[in-house]
């Protein structure tokens, strides 16, 4: 018995570690592009016209609204009908980095107008650009303030890459498939994946907290009230 | 009339159905210290926005130092760089030190080096009494520490005129005086200033000139002596005696 277990853990570990290292990478591309097409939107949406913001929300509705699989299984099956045929890893780069960037137009939104329009009419009256006020005096503020749900999303992101291994790309979720069907061993296999997610999260959590407390600004944290 | 630094002429301004400003004629000459007075609601901040365009009038011109700014041209971010403006709220920016608060502006508009931005900073604040407050972020200090931080970042990109928007509207009774005395000692320097408040004493002491608005017109404008001791309208000796 401690020897099956041996046995299993014994091909189980490595494996997992390399399907962990794609599912890291799928995230960490996915949440780039997330932020990169995020970041804009957001400042679109409440700083641009109304057309813009009619976009950013229309965007934001659609990819919100419907499962992020039906999203990966309409790029993956569905774009090649248009002739753009994605490899599974692009596939999955493009459906969770749009989808992220859905969700962190909103978080951002959130952040820019708790940052507060008296910040953005003070650097105005100074004679700054409406670009170089976002620049130099919304943005610092905004990437703090939203520290705490940009953490969450990374934290999700993780999570949400365990769906790809359904258009075969060989990460964590992918290898746990296999060594089931190798092994014939699902408890031992699930409990086993759900501590390399819970790992890679923890790590993630705490790496956002250093870099919460490393960039908070004197002064401006909540105070303690008991 | 050589000596007109802010001309405004026939102002107009509404939200939605609601007037503000109904035909506002304002002149200010070169380091005239005006005061706007009147009952809340009556269009005095909004006045005081238009001049440098922070809001835009429905009609009507606004001309500083010879130029109009609602001209269609008008380059308004030059413009404003010679105006400095002082809010009730006093919105330094939370994420920088005090001392690059005061030299961000001169950074990034005036295209000054960070070393001389930072120089002219800490004398700025060494003016306002803030030289042992440079290093700390605005969430550290207090309300009138704040608001004589604000008028030192005005100050540190040499405006031609001040205005302040009820600058002492939301600070603790006691921490009012420290405010005002730096306005005073600004005034005393011939700054223009065109001012916002509620405290009458210090209008009365500090201005050339009162205007009076109500219902978003200008209903009386006169030396303060005169306003304060014989007021010419109804409406403005109605005002007087709520405050006095």
């Amino acid at each position: 018995m401690m020897n099956a277990y041996f046995m299993f853990f014994s091909k189980a570990v490595p494996a997992m570690i390399k399907g962990s290292a794609l599912t890291i990478e799928i995230a960490v591309v996915s949440l780039m592009i997330g932020l990169l097409g995020g970041m804009p939107l957001a400042f679109l949406q409440v700083y641009g016209n109304r057309f813009f913001r009619m976009l950013c929300t229309v965007f934001a509705k659609l990819f919100r609204g419907t499962p992020l699989l039906v999203q990966l299984f309409l790029v993956y099956f569905g774009l090649p009908q248009f002739g753009i045929a994605l490899s599974p890893m692009y596939a999955a780069f493009l459906t969770l980095g749009v989808n992220s960037a859905a969700y962190q137009m909103e978080y951002i939104r959130g952040a820019v107008i708790s940052v507060g329009e008296g910040q953005m009419m003070t650097a105005r009256a100074m004679g700054m650009s409406k670009v170089k006020a976002i620049r130099v005096i919304i943005l610092p503020q905004v990437l703090r303030l939203m520290l705490p749900s940009w953490a969450n999303e990374a934290v999700y992101m993780i999570k949400n890459t365990a769906i790809v291994y359904l258009i075969a790309v060989p990460e964590l979720m992918a290898q746990t498939k296999i060594l089931i069907s190798r092994f014939y061993n699902p408890i031992e296999a699930y409990l086993t994946v759900a501590v390399f997610y819970f790992v890679i999260v923890g790590i993630i959590t705490l790496a956002f907290t250093v870099i919460e407390n490393k960039v908070r600004i004197p002064g401006l944290e909540m105070e303690d009230v008991r | 009339m050589n000596n007109e630094i802010i001309k405004l002429t026939n102002i107009y301004k509404s939200y939605g159905k609601t007037a503000v400003l109904n035909g506002i004629n304002l002149s200010v000459n070169h380091s005239e210290v005006v005061v706007l007075l009147g009952p809340s609601g009556t269009g005095k901040s909004t006045l005081l926005r238009c001049i440098n365009l922070l809001t835009v009038p429905d009609k009507g011109s606004v001309w500083v130092n010879g130029t109009e700014l609602t001209a269609r041209k008008a380059d308004i971010n030059a413009a404003r760089q010679h105006i400095g403006m002082v809010f009730q709220e006093f919105n330094l920016f939370h994420h920088l030190r005090v001392v690059d608060n005061v030299a961000i502006g001169q950074i990034e508009v005036l295209g000054k080096s960070r070393k001389e931005a930072l120089e002219r900073a800490k004398a700025e604040l060494a003016k306002v009494g803030l030289a042992d407050k440079a290093d700390l972020y605005p969430g550290q200090l207090s309300g009138g520490q704040k608001q004589r931080a604000a008028i030192a970042r005005a100050l540190a990109m040499d405006p031609d005129i001040m205005l302040f928007d009820e600058p002492t509207s939301a600070l603790d009774p006691e921490l009012i005086g420290e405010v005002l005395s730096v306005m005073k000692q600004l005034a005393n320097e011939k700054m223009t200033m065109v001012i916002v408040t509620h405290e009458m004493h210090f209008a009365r002491e500090v201005a050339d000139r009162i205007v009076f608005l109500e219902g978003g017109c200008v209903v009386e404008e006169s030396a303060p002596e005169k306003f304060f001791t014989a007021p010419q309208t109804d409406r403005a000796k109605k005002f007087i005696n709520i405050f006095s």
